[in-house]
């Protein structure tokens, strides 16, 4: 089958066009292109917006002239949202929150999400279910008893209270047990008559062999904890514990009308969610098209 | 007496020799999934358990449980703002599902075609995917703010009169599913590029070489083939959408009047501003009773033993 570069006209389907995306500009080509890049425009518009509020002046961005290219910009908007809230503090409970969940989920998770991939044990496959299954349960349905277990244990307004209840999730285990299934019996069989301990054999063979699905989770899991706002809402009463999620929508409250220091600070926390997009993108893609799951 | 064996696929039956390695390793598999059972028996099952006995109670934590059977229950059946909120739930559903997944197919289609920036364009549908709700919702009440927003600020200067999208009870929802879909499209669209890339080019060009229009080849052979796709993503959007709590309560918390209150949204608001717990662990049952229902159904449909989600 050879590659046909025929610059016809599209309706011709002639016996050598069957490639199925034909490298000629046609009518049809064209006009896709144009509905996708119209599209594109729509889906970063509300982005470029939110940047472009966060740097001009509130006073032009109520003004309801529409100026899609302002020429005024300034800074003041990030100074002075960030002097006026105790946003070095969210930022730094956001900081440890992340880096301690991901640093407790990602282990425990790649520890179960291997056992259940290459170990049969009684009871394997409806303990498996019964955790996959969660990954359906509201939120809503143990909002308040598990509410009342982390007061009981007085996590309440810890960033431990919201650590350790998301410390495993279902998700993770499905994930790194689809991707662990296919590491080959014999070589952790082999280890095994070379007598390594079987903690040995994950640290060292099982570990370094998952290296794709260990940065998938991380990247997953810290983009989840960042932007998490339920639990933290229910859990984190006072403003000093707050995460930079509750302090955006606390910063909504406050003031009504200072648009663009909202938008400053909403710009901020963006920056780490997506420089970690940008620089990760194929692990995110990868993630979501082996699992489909957000 | 609990038995250990490696799994092997195909497993097959395994010498003696292999048996008793294996009976070493009895107490391993415990042993390594007892930190996740830990946490998931703590802070999932337990709750799970403590949240059905306390919809058969009435409690405020403060003074001491009183059973009272199904009346929490019951009491929904009469409650008019329940009604509602599993109304808007089920709106809310109908609105956001198929407009997701409409566009995520047709983006994908688009950008599954060698178009020069397709990588870019691809980038941008998925960005708002990673842009947490509480962002999204802020950015929402400020583009469709009815005084200072950017759309009606437009819509006033080309002389279309303003809309007001987030104070109009019979409007806010609209407005609610707008800023839902455009933060899910993107999700919608990376499933079906992954489905479309599994399908093998020789069927479409077998499908062009008998002369069938490029929408027969679409209808008859890519659609159907994308099936699996559609009813996952269905699931997981229904899902989502019953589940929305973030986005609504940041944007509208519920309003304006009730006309955006959804069930999470109730069940918060019970617990959380009325104090009322056992009331509001049986909304949430009813919630997770209708979400089990639709998995159940996609799990009959598919029959799907591995991939299960």
């Amino acid at each position: 089958m050879t590659a046909t570069t025929t610059i016809t006209s599209s309706e011709s389907e002639s016996a050598t066009d069957r490639r199925p995306q034909p490298k000629r500009l046609n009518v049809g080509r064209l006009i896709t292109w144009f509905g996708l890049a119209i599209g594109t425009v729509a889906m970063f518009f509300p982005i470029y917006w939110l940047i472009v509020t966060a740097f001009i002046p509130n006073s032009d961005a109520i003004a309801r002239d529409v100026d899609l290219l302002p020429d005024r910009l300034t800074n003041e908007n990030f100074s002075d949202g960030w002097s006026d809230f105790q946003w070095t503090r969210w930022y730094r409970n956001s900081i440890f929150i992340t880096v301690m969940r991901v640093g407790i989920t990602v282990p425990i998770n790649l520890l179960a999400g291997y056992t259940f991939a290459k170990f049969a044990f009684r009871g394997s496959k409806t303990l498996f279910f019964v955790i996959i299954a969660t990954l359906t349960l509201p939120i809503q349905v143990i909002l308040v008893p598990r509410f009342l277990i982390v007061n009981e244990l007085g996590l309440v307004d810890s960033p431990w209270g919201v650590i350790l209840p998301f410390a495993a999730e279902a998700f993770g285990i499905f994930f790194v047990r689809q991707f662990m299934v296919s590491i080959p019996d014999e070589i952790l069989e082999a280890a095994r008559i070379d007598g390594a301990s079987e903690f040995r054999i994950f640290r060292e063979i099982v570990v370094p062999l998952s290296k794709p699905a260990i940065g998938v989770l991380t990247i997953l899991t810290f983009l989840w904890t960042w932007n998490n706002f339920a639990w933290p809402l229910v859990v984190l009463t006072s403003q000093e514990n707050y995460t930079v999620t509750l302090g955006l929508n606390a910063m909504q409250g406050f003031n009504n009308t200072e648009w663009s220091p909202i938008m400053a600070m909403a710009t901020l926390s963006l920056i780490p969610v997506l420089l970690v997009f940008l620089l990760f993108q194929k692990y995110f893609v990868q993630g979501i098209a082996r699992t489909g799951i957000k | 007496m609990t038995t250990v064996v490696p799994t092997r696929t195909p497993s097959t039956s395994k010498p003696p020799s292999e048996r008793a390695r294996s009976r070493r390793r009895n107490l391993t598999p415990y042993l390594f999934l007892t930190p996740n059972l830990i946490v998931f028996t703590v802070f999932v099952f337990a709750p799970l358990v403590f949240a059905v006995w306390m919809s058969f109670h009435k409690w405020d934590t403060i003074s001491p449980a009183e059973w009272v059977g199904f009346s929490n229950f019951t009491e929904l059946l009469g409650d008019k703002l329940f009604w509602e909120s599993l109304k808007n739930t089920f709106i809310f559903g109908i609105l956001t599902v198929p407009t997701s997944l409409v566009l995520g197919l047709i983006a994908a289609l688009g950008l599954n075609q060698k178009l020069p920036g397709r990588v870019f364009m691809r980038t941008i549908y998925f960005l708002p995917f990673v842009v947490s709700s509480v962002v999204i919702g802020t950015l929402g009440s400020w583009v469709f703010n009815d005084t200072y927003g950017i759309i009606n600020a437009t819509l006033d200067q080309i002389g279309l009169g303003e809309v007001s999208w987030l104070t109009d009870p019979n409007l806010a929802m609209i407005t609610l599913s707008i800023t839902t879909v455009w933060a899910r499209l993107g999700f919608c669209m990376i499933v079906y590029l992954a489905a479309l890339q599994t399908i093998p080019p020789e069927y479409l060009e077998a499908s062009t070489v008998d002369g069938s229009t490029p929408w027969q080849t679409f209808r008859y052979i890519t659609l159907p083939l994308l099936m699996p796709a559609t009813f996952l993503l269905a699931v997981l959007n229904i899902i989502y959408s019953f589940e929305a709590f973030d986005l609504v309560f940041v944007m509208t918390g519920g309003g304006p009047g009730n006309s955006t209150t959804v069930l999470p949204v109730y069940a918060f608001d019970t617990a959380f501003q009325v104090r009322r717990f056992g009331y509001a662990n049986a909304i949430g049952l009813v919630l997770m009773v209708i979400i089990m229902i639709i998995t159940l159904i996609q799990w009959r449909v598919t029959r799907q033993d591995d991939i299960v989600v």
